[in-house]
């Protein structure tokens, strides 16, 4: 094994940045999952199994009733492999249009989410900059970031969707603004503001914390020196301050883009018309639609893997070419 | 008008009196580092009352700050039952639970790198994941009561606690645990004497991040489905007959509660990691 | 010597696997330690010192010939708390006090606690670090701390003594003043010491035996029989003996390839 991964080099130990040479422990503990959930398929779902089996005043053998518990229309537990057949439906056998197709619903919450963590960064890292270089910014600003980080801000959701409804902005660009740029409305647009507003929200101060922690990174040593080269404050954040920052900042884009999608998830839970990933599972649990739960859920975790693996990817690529990795 | 020009005022002298503090020899004294947050924070509060008040803000879109004092003020029961359904039942327990079971899993697979090389990296996976769409889930398993707030704590806290104690325990280096052999000292001897106390930076360092998940997962856990009490329940009632001020009496109390939450962990390691350079300043 | 043989290396040969092909740490290693001997292992880096002395020390096994330490395997003897080990950084634990780190091999080893305390105060006065037992280890230089460190090494009875740099990182005048102390304390121990060092005076001053050792692949290349008395003051280093010592040992690592680039 080893001298397979030595000839090919570096790269082939890291495929969707998982290193290859832990593969059998990973997929060994995925299988244990597996079984775990199998079982525990059976064991959640065979009183109904029972129930109806007694109701028709038929008896079920022990094989049929484990079928039975990996095959029902709304079991307590769904086995994987329903949940993976339903999320194959929902993607490439419906329309993207479709009200029932994840690819839409995972647009919907993709959206909010990227614009969001957009501005909030984007925000965020203004800010930090502004902490760092300005005493008064610093210690009023900088405690209240901090301490931030230890409140659910996640509650202002609901609040913050229905506020801005009640005062009109909730679609990006406005209606009049994207039919004369678009010639419609893309239904992405409708109702995303509040959305993208909370997942900024969510984004921004653990980006501003991050950042500053960033931007400061550099020790003494170095900041003396450029201080024996006269180099103003601007040469010094350009020439070393920023680019020291850069681990820092895939961290805090990492979080931040978590936790946007989190708040992108939860604020779709208030917002009408009920669309998104977030709306999706909500639905599910007022009809009872377990494996409609379920696959929204995996939606939301590949998405979730997906983003942060995209951050990871441009990570790794810029920092082996800054010397930092 | 008088309150718009006054605000405007008032954050001139604010903003003004925090430079002159942050730049005064006095700077590093404890009082002004306590005093210009402070003063940055209630001048937010009374720019926020005099905005609203002066542009006349319809108090179901942004209440003004005495309002939202006022309601405080006299819903104190309904306030503090809804702390005791969510942050007590629900977050406590779900925190107490998670955590104790990732420490006593992290000793469990210590024993086995090969269990650690596997569940390591798909226990930092599940932990960027958007645990909080479990919380339909376990309300459906488990109930509309607090069971099931604790349930979806219990998730989340778990896996982001698991990676830092198995972090934390390996975070003794060579030396040490030749030391130890030297000693004949043996797998417990080595775990109690020299690496769990090792291990209580990241410990904690775990256990202040899950605080947060704590309170968020109940409290979101609560806007899938609750009895008549909680927090989340009570901000989406709220936020539904448009009652905001009520919202934000109970989004105030769930600030001083995470923080308080916060703090105290925060308290009780400085005294357990008195020795680590972070504390020592 | 009609002193009892504490440690004996016999044909010791160890062979690392790395990435990069097999090093051959120790080759045909061969030496007698007698009880009362101050050894010092002297050589430039990947002559096998430290590979020596945690074979030694049981940390490493060899992969042919053997190591026999008071009579028995060294794993053995590991097992029997026969040595104390001496690293080059202090090691101690910062959430126990000094006392408390000396105090740990005796818990792990289960002496009673009024034991303990009595060891802990002896060897504190042995390494004059009296009145600093409450202390944390962050509150002492870095020679107290390494002080800390011997003296957790004495604390439980055993008669031999490991040290590998123990004085490596610390400077030359704090150096001077631990390797005057050490020998005060060989002195009234009478124990059995082996002493990794990098630094041909320190190697001379201290020994009784000089194994000076070179690299590609590490073995012995001389061994030298110190004729220097056994009282030494610190002004012995500008004796005409002591240069002469020094010599041969510098002789000794040229042979061995020690100043090739």
């Amino acid at each position: 094994m080893e001298t397979v991964w030595k000839t090919y080099g570096f790269y082939t130990y890291r495929v969707l940045g998982v290193d290859m040479r832990n593969l059998l422990p990973i997929l060994t503990v995925v299988a244990a999952i597996m079984v775990i959930w199998y079982a525990a398929s059976i064991g959640m779902n065979k009183k109904w199994t029972y129930d109806q089996a007694g109701r028709a005043g038929v008896e079920v053998t022990f094989t049929e009733m484990v079928a039975d518990t990996w095959a029902q229309d709304r079991p307590v537990l769904p086995a994987p492999h329903q949940v993976v057949a339903e999320l194959y439906r929902s993607v490439f056998e419906k329309k993207i249009s479709s009200k029932k197709s994840l690819v839409f619903h995972g647009w919907i919450t993709l959206s909010a989410t990227l614009l969001g963590f957009v501005f909030g960064t984007g925000m965020g890292i203004l800010l930090a900059i502004g902490i760092v270089h300005n005493r008064a910014m610093d210690m009023g600003v900088m405690p209240w970031a901090i301490a931030s980080q230890t409140v659910p801000i996640i509650a202002i959701a609901p609040m913050i969707v229905v506020v801005m409804s009640t005062i009109g902005a909730t679609d990006f660009l406005g209606k009049d603004t994207a039919t004369a740029i678009f010639g419609y409305q893309p239904a992405f647009m409708k109702g995303v503001l509040p959305k993208a507003v909370i997942a900024a929200y969510l984004s921004f101060f653990p980006v501003v914390v991050g950042m500053v922690k960033g931007l400061r990174s550099p020790d003494h040593m170095q900041l003396d020196l450029l201080k024996t080269y006269n180099a103003s404050k601007q040469r010094t954040f350009w020439s070393l301050r920023l680019p020291s920052s850069a681990p820092y900042l895939f961290t805090s884009l990492k979080i931040g883009m978590a936790a946007a999608l989190v708040g992108a998830i939860v604020s779709e839970l208030s917002a009408v018309p009920l669309r998104g990933l977030g709306a999706r599972m909500l639905t599910g649990s007022y009809y009872g639609q377990t494996i409609q739960i379920w696959s929204a859920l995996f939606a939301a975790a590949a998405l979730a893997a997906t983003l942060v693996a995209s951050i990871s990817w441009v990570e790794r690529r810029s920092l082996k070419k800054m010397g930092m990795s | 008008m008088g309150w718009l020009i006054g605000v405007f005022l008032f954050w001139l002298a604010g903003y003004f009196l925090n430079i002159y503090l942050a730049n005064s020899p006095w700077r590093k004294t404890r009082i002004v580092k306590l005093a210009v947050p402070a003063i940055f924070g209630i001048t937010i509060l009374v720019v926020w009352e005099g905005l609203v008040r002066g542009l006349e803000v319809p108090s179901v879109i942004l209440p003004p700050p005495s309002m939202i004092g006022a309601r405080i003020a006299t819903s104190l029961p309904i306030l503090w039952s809804d702390l005791i359904q969510t942050f007590v039942k629900g977050a406590l327990t779900g925190y107490l639970m998670g955590c104790g079971a990732a420490v006593i899993t992290a000793i469990l697979i210590d024993r086995s790198p090969f269990l650690q090389r596997g569940l390591l990296p798909v226990g930092n996976f599940i932990a960027a994941l958007p645990i909080i769409g479990t919380a339909p889930i376990l309300v459906m398993w488990f109930g509309f009561d607090w069971h099931s707030k604790a349930a979806v704590v219990v998730v989340m806290v778990f896996f982001p606690m698991l990676v830092n104690t198995v972090q934390g325990l390996a975070a003794t280096d060579s030396m040490q645990r030749d030391l130890m052999r030297t000693y004949a000292g043996g797998y417990w001897n080595t775990l109690f004497k020299l690496r769990l106390p090792a291990a209580m930076p990241a410990i904690f360092n775990g256990l202040k991040i899950a605080t947060t998940l704590a309170l968020i997962g109940a409290i979101v856990a609560e806007f899938f489905g609750s009895p008549t009490l909680g927090m989340g329940f009570r901000i989406s009632v709220e936020v539904g007959r448009l009652g905001l001020d009520m919202v934000w009496a109970e989004i105030a109390v769930a600030a001083l509660a995470g923080s308080a939450f916060y703090g105290v962990i925060a308290l009780i390691e400085k005294g357990v990691t008195f020795w680590h350079p972070s504390q020592r300043g | 010597m009609s002193q009892e043989l504490v440690i004996q290396a016999k044909n010791l040969d160890l062979t690392f696997p790395t990435n990069d092909g097999d090093v051959h740490a120790l080759k045909d290693v061969n030496l007698d330690i007698h009880k009362g001997d101050f050894v010092s292992f002297i050589g430039p880096s990947g002559c096998g010192k430290t590979t020596f002395l945690r074979t030694i020390a049981a940390l490493e096994t060899p992969t042919a010939g053997t190591v026999t330490v008071n009579g028995m395997t060294a794993d053995e003897a590991r097992k029997n708390r026969a040595y104390g080990y001496v690293f080059q950084a202090a090691g101690l634990y910062p959430w126990r006090t000094i006392r408390g780190n000396i105090k740990l091999p005796l818990e792990i080893m289960g002496y009673s606690k009024a034991e303990q305390e009595e060891h802990v105060t002896k060897v504190l006065d042995l390494v004059d670090l009296r009145g600093f037992g409450q202390k944390f280890p962050w509150q002492l230089s870095g020679g107290m701390q390494q002080r800390a460190s011997i003296a957790r090494a004495l604390a439980f009875d055993a008669d031999i003594l490991l040290m590998d740099e123990p004085f490596g990182a610390l400077d030359e005048i704090v150096r001077d003043h631990l390797n005057e102390q050490l020998l005060h304390l060989w002195d009234r121990t009478d124990k059995t010491i082996a002493f990794v060092t990098h630094s041909i005076p320190e190697a001379v001053y201290l020994s009784t035996k000089i194994v000076v050792m070179s690299p590609r692949p590490g073995r012995i290349s001389d061994v030298i029989e110190s004729t220097l008395p056994r009282e030494r003051p610190l002004d012995i280093r500008d004796s005409q003996e002591f240069q002469d010592i020094a010599h041969r040992v510098r002789e000794g690592l040229r042979a061995g390839h020690a100043y090739d680039d």
